[in-house]
């Protein structure tokens, strides 16, 4: 498999392990949603307006505790700025084929899995290729969310626990190899690491947060201390 | 009603962060040191978001470690996305069924 293509069937392929990812996942969404008062049919139209998971699982704890608009536009904010960082970093490797219909339709798709793999390419992306990649996942996302508010628990439970670790064995793919090839990758990676168990067992601060603390601190320490010409370096791009 | 004013407010305030700066920035960013930070934000995010989250991501820490060292490991071999994906929490399920049975 060429993992460098971007065909619209190579984004369905891409999109493949992701949506399976999301089956799980979001079946403990729509199981949540359901049991905090929600209809399945609630249930699915946030999972289908929204396609974020801290988000959403956030979202049902503020309906179920009734908080206020403003604390719920906030909290979505908090936790959901990191794909401001992820969305910034895309537009740069978008091909001409991205006009702003394009850029205004896609970019609803940008989810942590979505931009791991399109970062992941080398060179630039096409919009049917970012399409294809986003079409699987999304179905996925919904499929899943359907199924959990409706059936309940189909599985048992500690298969249901194991699954719940498939989403971060899969960004330990993404990230591990290029740092065997780069120092200052490993230094990125190692230094977030660190970064995020101190905020989290010695600061206050929420996870979202956390992850945008750590990402910007640290690729900004990089960027200073290992600048990297892009142009040459195209051909590792995370 | 109300429930719905929550759900427009959840959809609206994501897209919005999603979609500003890729509608907006629409040329190449010259800066060097941005390219550079651009560059390394997918590692810092992934890795931020991995850690330390994966270890309360399964029902214990025993069954989280198996599948983090499972998953390190075969990263470390390149392989698929998939696979390791699978294999972790492979590993976590079987870890998790040693440890109940101890």
């Amino acid at each position: 498999m060429n993992f460098n293509l971007t065909t619209p069937r190579q984004g369905l392929k891409d999109g493949l392990p992701i949506g399976l990812g999301y089956l799980s996942v979001s079946f403990t969404f729509g199981l949540m949603a359901v049991s905090n008062g929600l209809t399945v049919m609630q249930a699915v139209l946030i999972s289908m307006t929204n396609l974020t998971s801290a988000g959403q699982f956030a979202g049902l704890a503020i309906i179920s505790a009734s908080g206020s608009f403003a604390e719920m536009a906030l909290t979505q904010l908090i936790i959901n700025i990191r794909y401001a960082l992820m969305s910034l970093s895309l537009s740069q490797k978008l091909d001409s084929s991205f006009s702003i219909p394009h850029r205004l339709l896609s970019s609803f798709g940008i989810t942590d899995e979505i931009f791991a793999v399109c970062a992941s390419k080398d060179g630039m992306i096409n919009c049917r290729y970012m399409y294809s990649l986003i079409l699987i996942p999304f179905l996925g996302w919904t499929l899943g969310t359907l199924t959990g508010a409706c059936a309940g628990e189909i599985l048992p439970p500690r298969i249901k626990a194991a699954l719940g670790i498939a989403i971060y064995g899969m960004f330990i793919a993404i990230i591990i190899p290029p740092a065997k090839k780069s120092r200052s990758v490993m230094f990125v990676i190692s230094g977030a690491a660190i970064l995020s168990c101190l905020l989290k067992y010695l600061t206050p601060v929420s996870d979202g947060f956390s992850v945008i603390i750590c990402a910007v601190a640290v690729s900004a320490a990089a960027a200073l201390l290992a600048p990297v010409n892009t142009e040459d370096k195209d051909s590792e791009v995370v | 009603m109300k429930l719905y004013i929550y759900i427009i407010i959840m959809a609206l305030v994501t897209y919005l962060i999603r979609m500003i700066p890729f509608a907006l920035v629409r040329k190449k960013i010259r800066s060097k040191f941005i390219q550079s930070f651009l560059y390394y934000i997918p590692y810092s995010v992934l890795s931020a978001m991995t850690i330390p989250a994966i270890f309360y991501s399964t029902s214990g820490k025993i069954s989280a470690a198996a599948g983090f060292i499972t998953a390190v490991l075969l990263s470390l071999k390149n392989r698929s996305l998939i696979t390791v994906a699978l294999l972790s929490c492979a590993a976590a399920f079987a870890a998790d069924l040693i440890v109940s049975f101890i």
